[in-house]
């Protein structure tokens, strides 16, 4: 392995850690589409007010995933972001959305009533969990674009990615896409559950209510997520192999049985996402099912993004024209300018020790309609 | 082509408008985040509870324009891959790294201790909640500096060579990247200006509280720390501002004569104090200027520090004039000779990509050399006429000297506030003053906003100077699509914009009515 492979590897790990830990944070998102889901005020306030002091960090965590696919493969960020432009926008529109209403949604003057900004939050509770699952789908199932480096020779037509006249729709109309979009969704809905549970206390109705929605909200990721898994694994994906990329039967399941130590990491994900929620479900007294179902997910999702991108594997394969589909070798940065994010990366325990630090001395005690009553600062 | 222009035009004003919209919220993120550290510094060092109450009462007024601040940003790093996916790849290999830098050490901080700063009172202790307000006022300047050295390669490309294998820019040296001299001006002259507006933002409110007669100590104590905070900001601004102008000469020079509507330059340069453009129709080489006052050999000495020094016009970049002390005329690049030099280094990658494919190693060799030794002037292969290299003057001549007007009129704001708060306390009450505390919210707005119309306009076509034009760096999607994406962010933006404006209008008017030093909680 060279230099540059061994540093592309590197770089698609650290890809792979920041959509595990996109979708961890996915619980946000989850979160804003059970605010209305039988909810007295006082419990909405309280279900606001305790995604509220999360929702910076699933937001960060998106623009750093986007910042760093841009850095480490930005033929990626060139042909997926200018391609799939629908997609993407309905994406970006969510959480613009999002991020001014959980600040806007009570305060007096704004204009358009707390009813609009909480439907803000759901859209971005709905839409952004779907559509990045539907994005994320892409890797394994693709788009129908082009890319041609010569074309910038052309003045008058100088677009080197070029996309199918649907721009991203048709990525959106893909069941294979939904299926992990909406297995992504009630995956987000279990996570708020689980996290709910921990990060609220004092009010019974409202803990048990999220129990019985941990349970159910899981059970059904659970069915969506087993058939995303049977499509994926039975699926065909491209591989470079030489100097061509050439389709291959069953390719995900290949790079899983492989790469054995995926499918270990995969199994004991799933382990653990099952254990934090069933428990939380039945064991009344249990608040820590977020972390292990957190943890479990993390490694379930960083595996498939794995088995996406290593060992030659097209991480977004083209379904029109096999030799433009995008692999970690063909797509990525210099290896000078990987070498020097790679160093720079060497920052980011640091930064996970801060973020660890302070989530612990703020959540150290659980939030209570006590606290938010003496609190002047509400969302 | 037509198509591609419209596309481009659409593309372009999508992404002003997200940039202007982002614009107007960053800088009082900036400043305010640094005002507020500096009133919590004061109520922890004094233990006097007022400077609590009043920390809060800003504070507030922050995380309401902090959460518009983020909403534009996200879509701003977006734009670069949905709009302008061309220059992603064709750039990416450097661009990308500020921005995931920017993500990494700036955003979390943010992300992390703005939560602490709101939520934390109770929570930690008065010198955690201190150190988180510093952090985030870090963290927020942390991400300014990030974006603007990549905005600054773009003006200013360096540390990088063109790779013809990959077609596309690859970094060799990241310190020059981070460190180019105009990256550091314009991130300083950014900050500084971010510390001015946020200045003139608390004195704006402070006015109306005391216009209102309401909170008066509370006004008093805030416009102290705002007018210094401004002043501050105000004479680094125009330090910075000065440096910028000379790098823009040295690394830009049609953007310094369209700032200076200067057609025609000459030996000893005089600079436009105030003047009004003749319209597009009528303006001639020979005078552009319907009225003007002038500085005698002032663009020389502020660009040269010496009297007698040549800056090149318009014209004269065009033809590759340049004239000697002497008034001796140098015949250098025009601007028709580098689009062949850019031409034959387009043609040169062509046949390098044919000599590729062929598997022609010498051949690749020499057409290797051969972009190489034009490709300072790849970009210009791409204009359709000399006549394309020249950016809007209107609007970049206006903006520059509205810039300029503006920024010392606020010198003048800032040090009248200041010397009235400490030797005539009471005529910060009068009413005339009150109003230009608060109309002066309107000038610096106007202000910041010029300064990114001179920097952006003033660079076109170029996105990234000499060697992409913004035709060249777009994405391929239908011009209907982007209009659609422009209006319907155009109304989101226009929202949330009058949303805050509402909020903070009505939270500075309920807050009033209370004792702002002492707050219920």
């Amino acid at each position: 392995m060279t230099t540059l492979e061994l540093l592309q590897a590197y770089w698609w790990l650290l890809i792979a850690v920041l959509g595990a830990a996109l979708v961890f944070l996915l619980f946000v998102q989850g979160g804003q589409s059970m605010l209305y889901c039988g909810a007295t005020t006082e419990q909405r306030q309280l279900m606001v007010n305790s995604l509220g002091r999360k929702w910076e960090f699933t937001f960060t965590t998106l623009v750093v995933f986007g910042g760093a696919f841009f850095a480490s493969f930005p033929l990626f960020y060139s042909t997926s972001f200018g391609g799939a432009y629908w997609l993407w926008m309905l994406i970006l529109f969510s959480f613009v959305l999002q991020a001014v209403s959980y600040e806007f949604r009570r305060k007096r003057g704004n204009i358009y009533g707390t009813r609009v900004y909480d439907s803000f939050l759901l859209f971005n509770g709905l839409a952004g969990c779907v559509l990045l699952g539907v994005a994320v789908g892409m890797f394994f199932f693709g788009g129908a674009f082009t890319v041609v480096k010569t074309n910038i020779l052309d003045p008058g037509a100088p677009v080197i990615s070029q996309w199918a006249d649907s721009h991203g729709l048709e990525a959106i109309a893909c069941w294979k896409n939904l299926l992990l979009g909406f297995a992504v969704f009630f995956l987000a809905r279990t996570m708020a559950s689980l996290y709910f549970i921990n990060n609220i206390a004092g009010d019974d109705a409202l803990t048990t209510r999220m129990r019985r929605n941990a349970l159910i909200n899981g059970l059904i990721f659970a069915v969506l997520f087993v058939a995303f898994l049977v499509v994926l694994l039975l699926a065909d994906g491209y591989r470079q192999s030489g100097g061509a990329i050439v389709e291959e039967s069953n390719l995900y399941l290949h790079n899983l049985l492989n790469m054995w130590w995926l499918a270990v990491i995969l199994l004991l994900g799933v382990v653990a996402a099952l254990y934090g929620i069933f428990r939380s479900a039945f064991d009344k007294k249990w608040r820590a099912g977020i972390w292990y179902a957190g943890f479990g997910v993390a490694g379930v999702v960083a595996v498939l993004f794995c088995i996406a991108g290593y060992a030659g594997t097209a991480y977004l394969p083209s379904t029109v024209d096999a030799a433009s589909s995008l692999t970690i070798a063909n797509s990525s940065s210099s290896e000078f300018t990987l070498k020097t994010m790679s160093w720079v990366s060497l920052s980011v325990p640091f930064v996970l020790a801060y973020i660890w630090y302070v989530w612990r001395k703020m959540n150290a005690t659980p939030l209570t309609e006590k606290e938010l009553s003496e609190e002047s600062h509400q969302y | 082509m037509n198509d591609l222009i419209g596309l481009v035009d659409w593309s372009r004003a999508q992404f002003a408008l997200t940039a202007m919209y982002h614009w107007l919220f960053v800088p009082l993120t900036i400043g305010l985040s640094l005002i507020v550290a500096i009133m919590e510094t004061i109520y922890v060092r004094t233990g006097e509870e007022r400077w609590k109450g009043i920390t809060r009462f800003w504070m507030t007024l922050f995380g309401i324009n902090f959460a518009c601040g983020i909403a534009t940003g996200l879509i701003l790093e977006f734009e670069f891959g949905t709009n302008w996916s061309n220059y992603s790849w064709f750039v990416g290999d450097i661009f990308g790294a500020p921005l995931a830098i920017e993500g990494l050490f700036a955003f979390f901080m943010e992300a992390t201790f703005v939560a602490v700063m709101f939520f934390g009172w109770n929570k930690v202790s008065k010198g955690f909640h201190l150190a988180s307000s510093w952090l985030t006022a870090l963290g927020v300047t942390l991400s300014a500096l990030w974006i603007l050295v990549a905005n600054a390669w773009m003006q200013y490309p360096v540390g990088m060579e063109f790779d013809p294998a990959q077609m596309r820019n690859v970094m060799t040296d990241f310190f020059a990247v981070a460190l180019s001299p105009v990256a550091i001006n314009k991130f300083f002259h950014t900050v500084f200006s971010a510390w001015t507006l946020a200045g003139v933002f608390v004195i704006g409110v402070s006015s109306w509280l005391l216009l209102r007669k309401r909170n008066i100590s509370a006004a008093k104590s805030s416009m102290k720390v705002g007018s210094f905070v401004g002043l501050a900001g105000i004479l680094f601004t125009l330090w910075t501002g000065h440096g910028s102008a000379v790098e823009v000469a040295r690394v830009q020079p049609m953007k310094l004569a369209a700032m200076e509507g200067l057609y025609r330059g000459s030996v000893g340069q005089s600079i436009v104090g105030f003047g009004i453009l003749k319209p597009e129709s009528t303006r001639t080489s020979e005078d552009p200027m319907l009225f003007s006052i002038d500085i005698p050999k002032g663009l020389s000495y502020l660009i040269y520090m010496e009297g007698d020094k040549f800056v090149a016009g318009i014209d004269d970049l065009i033809d590759g004039i340049e004239l000697t002390a002497n008034g001796d005329t140098i015949h250098g690049l025009s601007y028709a000779d580098r689009i062949e030099l850019g031409k034959e280094a387009r043609a040169a990658l062509a046949d390098y990509a044919a000599a590729r494919e062929a598997g022609d190693e010498a051949a690749m060799t020499k057409a290797a050399a051969a972009v190489k030794e034009n490709f300072a002037n790849f970009g210009y292969g791409y204009l359709p006429s000399p006549e394309a290299a020249v950016p809007n003057v209107s609007m970049t001549f206006y903006a520059f000297h509205i810039m300029v007007m503006a920024g010392g009129y606020l010198l003048l704001l800032f040090i009248a506030v200041l010397f009235f708060c400490y030797r005539k306390p009471g005529l910060l009450e009068n009413r005339v003053m009150c109003w230009i505390g608060m109309l002066s919210i309107a000038v610096v707005w106007v202000c910041s906003q010029s300064g990114w119309v001179l920097a952006e306009v003033g660079r076109q076509p170029w996105v990234i100077q000499d060697l992409m034009p913004t035709t060249a760096a777009i994405s391929g999607i239908s011009t209907g699509s982007v209009q659609l994406t422009f209006w319907l962010f155009a109304a989101v933006f226009t929202g949330l914009l009058i949303a805050e404006v509402s909020i903070m209008l009505r939270y500075i008017s309920s807050a009033s009515k209370t004792d702002i030093e002492n707050p219920k909680h």
